[in-house]
């Protein structure tokens, strides 16, 4: 036995990883196609932009006064900052596409009946709050394209009867689109968001593990 | 399978995959590592030769005060700083230029003619014409710039300024 293995084994002795390894990726599942990769794809995708998005908060600033210049420096001062960003504001529609996609294919495949009923109620909050990332991250260049997308976007919300004003009020944080809005707007999307996001995608895949992924239907499905 | 001289196809499928895995990992992870160091590698040009006029316009003897400013750019912000020399102009036409700022806490000092000294306003420090301590609590003299940060070009007063 080598160094190497007896060094594996030790650790798998008290952290049990081939158990996990096991139970995790070496699941029993039906003949698929490729319609079934799109859950992976779009947790893949959510690794890339938090990874992207820790490296934009090196730089970025949210505040009305340095928003606007931090990005600009990271687009053309910092070395690949370019990249980092670009791959951030691609890959935010690329996840909007594919997590669209992926609720798609498990409606039309039936994939959301028993037992799999919370799975896709989870997948229901993990889609809202995929388009909530969308949202919050538009307002932060804090160019005249952001400034009036979330202007339009709140006043929306605005139209609901009775509450709307209300509700309106408290996403931008008064009456008007201000620092405050940008700060909260910040903050949900780079905390409140991706702690639902992490939590929620734990349940999903929990209950992915425990069920196991249904099968193509067939004709007499 | 082990007993034959060639490799087998699961060790060749493994070594391809820890190459591509590797230079993707290189492709990834260098950009990455160049961005979040990218601030230190940048180098900063504080250090010019600052233009002080013709040297006529300091009378012998006399210090006169320079105000200039130097700005700089950290990221996007951009800070402008302050400065201020006394220039001595000694009757050989060769100058010395004091800085205004006091070794003690950084108050700028005043000539005082009546007296022939620096004053500083803070705690009263005085400094000789060529910056040494005459009184009060400074550490050490009022910096000067050496022979070498000074000089005249057809006529005009030129300092180098370098960051502190």
């Amino acid at each position: 036995m080598s160094t190497w293995q007896k060094l594996l084994n030790w650790f798998d002795e008290r952290l049990g990883l081939t158990t996990i390894y096991s139970t995790v990726l070496d699941r029993k599942v039906p003949k698929v196609n490729w319609w079934f990769t799109l859950g992976s794809a779009s947790m893949i995708l959510f690794l890339l932009q938090g990874v992207t998005g820790v490296m934009l908060t090196v730089y970025y600033v949210p505040s009305p006064d340095h928003a606007y210049d931090s990005i600009n420096y990271i687009m053309n001062e910092v070395a690949f900052g370019w990249l980092i960003r670009g791959i951030h504001h691609w890959g935010a529609s690329l996840m909007v596409l594919v997590v669209f996609a992926h609720m798609l294919r498990t409606f039309y495949f039936g994939a959301f009946k028993y037992p799999r009923e919370l799975t896709w109620i989870t997948g229901v909050f993990l889609l809202l709050c995929t388009v909530g990332m969308g949202f919050t991250g538009y307002l932060l260049p804090w160019n005249q394209r952001a400034f009036w997308a979330t202007t339009v976007g709140t006043s929306i919300a605005g139209a609901v009867p009775f509450v709307g004003e209300f509700i309106n009020e408290v996403l931008r944080g008064g009456t008007d689109l201000s620092a405050l809005t940008l700060a909260r707007f910040f903050s949900v999307h780079i905390w409140w968001l991706p702690a639902a996001i992490i939590a929620l995608i734990g349940v999903h895949m929990y209950m992915i593990i425990r069920l196991g992924i249904s099968s193509v239907p067939t004709k007499e499905d | 399978m082990s007993q034959t001289p060639h490799m087998g196809r699961r060790e060749f499928v493994q070594l391809v995959t820890g190459f591509v895995g590797a230079v993707m990992g290189a492709v990834i992870g260098l950009p990455a590592i160049g961005y979040l160091i990218s601030p230190a590698t940048k180098r900063r040009q504080s250090e010019a030769w600052i233009p002080l006029g013709p040297l006529e316009n300091y009378p012998v003897g006399v210090p006169t005060l320079f105000n200039f400013t130097r700005s700089k750019v950290n990221g996007w912000e951009k800070t402008v700083n302050s400065y201020g020399v006394f220039v001595v102009r000694h009757p050989d036409d060769s100058v010395t230029v004091l800085s205004n700022v006091c070794t003690h806490l950084a108050c700028r000092v005043n000539w005082v003619p009546e007296n022939q000294w620096f004053l500083c306003p803070c705690h009263d420090a005085q400094f000789g014409l060529d910056g040494q301590v005459l009184g009060g609590p400074p550490p050490r003299p009022l910096d000067s710039y050496t022979q070498d940060a000074v000089k005249i070009e057809d006529g005009n007063l030129f300092i180098f300024f370098k960051e502190a």
